[in-house]
């Protein structure tokens, strides 16, 4: 699975930090970094609640 | 034997009470019912992109409205009654028609639908923000280039309303009847706050001000708004006036059903308001343990939380689990010019606000709110890290003090 921010939509809610902070950080500059783009399927869970409870949908889950 | 579920509401609650109880396995009908005959879709831009047309409807839809749940959709249609001894509710469609539908269970997520001004309907140019419709036949007006717009009411919809028309370089008067913006959900100092925001960005700002009249005018027949008589002594000339007074449950169709209304659907705490029903959004009252009263809450957030926990509710009746009690932390976001202004938790007005990062002066900071011992609030504006993670000592339960010591060290 791969992590895709669209950064158009981000505009840094932090929502997805808040569900995963292992995965998406927002540091001081009020920019969203995702720290790994491939999370490993035990983390599926939280990186499916991450996409639904984004208010821009700004992220989706890849298949690779 | 198959579960027949009526869902009332398709917006943000509804919809995702279907979708918890597609994915988690009921294979019997799910209706979806809905005044709006709009396919479902996402609130928060209607103030602010849909308004300054940086986006389209078609960016708005829901995602699980598109996803292939298998739902009945009845959308334009109107719950009118419900009888929960014969489980079956009256419903009127686009026609006019009514039809009866037989339910086992009941998700009630009617919402709310913006207040209006009294004596003002049909006049051209008054506008409420709630609707799609709503927020298109506005924009329709502001792409008009009016000289000028009124906002009434500097709650969250009226500040971002404010904030869209200044983005469009219209002028804007914002009229609010309290001494401050949004005192009574952070205070007197943060109200402070945000009214010089609006200041700032060059919005006319009147507050302490009520509205006394809506003066009109008849051009081709049609009463058209012409200008705001205000308790200041003022005429304000505007051709378009945004009324944004807060809303009021849709709770109407319940009236003499049984179920216990409050200003809202009165819940236990597993969001349960009958046998097999349920509600959630904005039309629930739920009692929070954690806030010690009982709570019904606008926020994005919560409808997507309480639509999930009410499916799950009515999954843990029909197998006989325990359910679960919902108590979340209520946290939302508003956007207002260049500031994001971010709230979590449920600080009462008079509660203690102490700035931990930042100043007010930058209008980029973090003010924790407590009551003397607990931490009640965790307010940002422009520090959405911080609020994330201070979010997260509401379940540590420690102390306000602790509270502004972690902050400290963030």
């Amino acid at each position: 699975m791969r992590i895709v921010v669209d950064f158009d939509l981000c505009e840094s809610n932090a929502v997805c930090m808040g569900i995963a902070p292992e995965i998406f950080e927002v540091r001081d500059d009020d920019f969203l970094y995702v720290l790994d783009e491939n999370p490993p399927e035990s983390m599926r869970a939280k990186m499916e609640e991450s996409v639904q409870r984004c208010p821009k949908q700004a992220i989706s889950i890849a298949e690779d | 034997m198959t579960t027949t579920t009526v869902i009332v509401g398709a917006s943000l609650a509804g919809i995702n009470a279907a979708r918890t109880l597609r994915l988690q396995g009921q294979l019997g009908p799910i209706v979806v019912v809905d005044a709006d005959p709009e396919r479902p879709y996402d609130r928060p831009p209607l103030s602010k992109q849909i308004l300054t047309g940086e986006w389209e409807p078609e960016k708005i839809l829901l995602p699980a409205g598109k996803e292939d749940l298998n739902l009945d959709f009845r959308l334009g249609t109107r719950a009118k009654a419900v009888d929960l001894a014969s489980r079956q509710i009256i419903l009127e469609g686009p026609t006019g028609a009514t039809e009866t539908s037989s339910f086992d269970s009941l998700v009630i997520a009617s919402g709310a639908s913006a207040r209006r001004l009294p004596e003002t309907a049909g006049i051209a140019g008054v506008h409420v923000v709630r609707t799609l419709a709503d927020s298109m036949a506005l924009r329709a007006e502001l792409d008009a280039g009016p000289s000028r717009v009124v906002v009434i009411g500097a709650g969250f919809i009226g500040a971002e309303v404010a904030s869209s028309c200044r983005k469009r370089g219209l002028d804007v008067t914002l009229v609010e009847a309290l001494p401050l913006p949004l005192e009574r959900i952070l205070g007197a100092e943060m109200g402070q706050v945000c009214a010089q925001v609006h200041i700032e960005n060059g919005t006319d700002l009147r507050l302490g001000t009520g509205v006394l009249q809506i003066e009109t005018s008849s051009v081709d027949g049609v009463e058209r708004v012409r200008a705001v008589a205000l308790s200041d002594g003022t005429v304000v000339e505007a051709e378009v006036v945004v009324v944004g007074i807060g809303v009021t449950v849709n709770t109407q169709w319940l009236e003499g059903s049984g179920i216990v209304l409050d200003d809202g659907v009165v819940c236990d705490n597993t969001l349960l308001a009958a046998p097999g029903v349920v509600a959630a959004g904005d039309i629930a009252r739920y009692p929070s343990a954690r806030f010690g009263r009982t709570l019904r809450v606008e926020h994005w957030e919560t409808a997507i939380a309480g639509g999930e926990a009410a499916a799950r509710r009515l999954l843990a009746e029909a197998s006989g689990e325990m359910p679960a009690v919902f108590d979340p932390i209520p946290w939302f976001w508003s956007d207002q010019y260049d500031r994001k202004i971010q709230l979590a938790g449920r600080p009462m007005p008079t509660d203690e606000c102490r700035i931990v990062h930042g100043t007010t002066a930058e209008f980029r900071f973090v003010a924790l709110y407590g009551d003397g011992e607990r931490l009640t609030g965790v307010l940002g504006m422009n520090r959405p890290r911080h609020v994330v993670q201070l979010r997260a000592l509401f379940d540590e339960g420690v102390t306000f003090a602790e509270a502004c010591e972690r902050a400290a060290a963030l």
